[in-house]
């Protein structure tokens, strides 16, 4: 594990990006924020920019309009990073996979813009709040 | 003066769903509103004629996650149409216990998203600890927090259970508290008072005139609700119980319509425990067959107002022809009329006061090299017409529309 990784492991802050989700993941990512789960125990920040952001939360399927700035976002965001493909959508599709407008899952999106993209898929529509920190913590351990 | 333009998105912090808006400024008075959408279009109309008419509510609860009941129901009611049958009543009151729950979180979390925008984070904490117990007990009803799976064309999915129904009345209970307490909060946090009062008025005209709906309109004293004006399902009997009321206010500013979702909240768990106390036995779904050529027109009143969903049939396992219209569409134009002369601040809020839901409203995407590019009601027609035409030569047919 080099010095990079085991910085990236602390206290990670996160850029949420929404890519033609139905909502509902992205909702219940700000969940992960209020009391119940309050993930901030954890350090983990929701940030305003990805350029300080460790990692990027991405939701929904990505369709033609948003394809382009979901790879600028990526590439804003500084290296190395971990690509949490949030819900049933963004991991593989569900119902709109062949739809006319989305063109390409995300994690080809995102690893034709990069090839060694970590990319960490958490299933489940939406995936309940505690299942995205246990998807978290997982992935965090295996880095 | 110098003219300042302020593009705020497509990923912003402020805004959960991707959507780009810019913001006209002279000083810091916004003068005018643009707004860009098509981030969040999935091609939910094209994608539902290829799927059966049992799958199709599985999909269009995915068209939005915090109204995932309205989109089937309205759906269901559509295809009930059509077919002109009603659900039995058993059905019928669990399909209206999940939309009032839904209701009820729906308005919770933009009450918290609005204590967001105005910096009072506290007001968002508190409420969405509170949304939590109505989640469970939308967990303990249906199996899920949100997408809850439950209508069906002539009825609902699954029955609910007795030991559920009593779990969602200790939830209602104490949701009563803490909503009364948040009604306490609006009469006397001079805060709020401050920052919401006179803040983006509706007028009542300017209401009617852009067709607002649900509790965008209700506020500015324009009483329509479909559950009231049109009653289906369980809705016509408990409205006759006089188990609930619709909620109308006068002002149109952004208070009220914090109050009006407040009370509506407050209607709405009464409503909840009228319909479990009033639930009755025997079967939950009418066991439809085939459906019929024909068409349904179905709307439900959604968390934003009213929701319409039209379907056509030819005889065959799937529609035709499915269009959706969601209240965001008609309550998104009265930025129009609220925004311009307001402070950045405030516009931040009004924009969020309609509860405005992307995901919902887009059912139309373009595609262009040229980014800027906006397309107008003529231009839809003219690429409808060449459409047309290119299908017309596909199918050999000489003039005329495509005939169904
Ligand atoms: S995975 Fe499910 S909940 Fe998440 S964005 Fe997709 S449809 Fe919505």
């Amino acid at each position: 594990m080099g010095l990079k990784t085991a910085a990236l492991k602390k206290s990670i802050w996160v850029f949420h990006v929404a890519c033609s989700p139905c909502n509902n993941c992205d909702i219940e990512i700000l969940d992960l924020l209020t009391p119940r789960f309050d993930i901030e125990r954890f350090g983990i920040v929701l940030v305003g920019s990805p350029r300080h952001a460790d990692a990027l939360l991405i939701t929904g399927v990505a369709n033609r309009h948003v394809t382009p700035r979901l790879i600028e976002t990526y590439r804003a965001t500084s290296k190395p990073c971990v690509c949490f493909l949030f819900g049933a959508c963004a991991s593989g599709g569900t119902f709109f996979k062949g739809g006319y407008n989305v063109p390409k899952p995300v994690d080809e999106i995102i690893l034709e813009e990069d090839p060694n993209a970590i990319i960490v898929y958490i299933p489940g529509c939406p995936p309940k709040p505690e299942a995205m920190i246990a998807g978290v913590v997982k992935a965090l351990s295996v880095l | 003066m110098k003219k300042t333009t302020l593009p705020i998105g497509p990923f912003h912090p402020l805004l959960e769903e991707p959507e780009f808006f810019t913001l006209y400024l002279d000083g810091e008075i916004v003068k005018k509103v643009d707004l860009r959408i098509g981030y969040n279009h999935r091609g939910h109309e094209k994608l539902s004629t290829g799927l059966t008419w049992d799958q199709v509510p599985f999909l269009v609860e995915r068209i939005c996650g915090i109204c995932s009941t309205s989109h089937p129901y309205a759906y269901v009611l559509a295809v009930e149409d059509l077919l002109g049958i009603k659900a039995p009543p058993r059905g019928q009151y669990i399909r209206a216990l999940i939309g009032e729950m839904e209701r009820i979180h729906s308005h919770l979390l933009w009450l918290g998203l609005a204590g967001h925008f105005i910096g009072y984070n506290t007001v968002w904490m508190w409420s969405w600890r509170y949304r939590e117990e109505i989640l469970d007990a939308c967990e303990k009803l249906t199996g899920n927090r949100n997408h809850y799976a439950m209508c069906r064309v002539g009825g609902a999915r699954r029955d609910i259970t007795r030991e559920a129904m009593d779990f969602t009345m200790g939830a209602l209970d104490s949701n009563e508290k803490s909503t009364n307490m948040f009604l306490g909060v609006f009469a006397d946090d001079p805060v709020l008072h401050k920052r919401l009062k006179g803040v983006g008025v509706l007028t009542k005209e300017d209401a009617i005139a852009y067709c607002a709906t649900g509790p965008t309109s209700r506020p500015s004293g324009v009483p329509w609700d479909v559950r009231q004006d049109d009653p289906y399902d369980a809705y016509g009997p408990s409205l006759e119980a006089g188990a609930w009321k619709v909620i109308v206010t006068e002002n149109g500013d952004v208070f009220d319509k914090a109050v009006v979702r407040v009370l509506e909240i407050l209607e709405s768990i009464k409503l909840c425990r009228w319909l479990i106390e009033n639930m009755p036995d025997g079967e939950i779904d009418a066991g439809v067959g085939d459906i019929p050529p024909g068409e349904g027109v179905g709307h439900h009143e959604a968390p934003r107002g009213e929701v319409i969903h039209y379907i056509r049939s030819d005889g065959s396992n799937k529609p035709i022809r499915h269009k959706v219209r969601a209240p965001t569409f008609v309550n998104l134009p009265t930025y129009k009329a609220t925004c311009p002369g307001h402070t950045i601040a405030d516009v931040a809020l009004i924009t969020a006061s309609i509860d405005p839901c992307y995901c919902c409203t887009e059912r139309i995407g373009v595609v262009t090299r040229n980014r800027t590019s906006s397309v107008t009601q003529d231009d839809l027609v003219k690429l409808s017409v060449e459409k047309t035409r290119e299908m017309e030569k596909r199918m050999g047919r000489k003039s005329g529309l495509v005939k169904f």
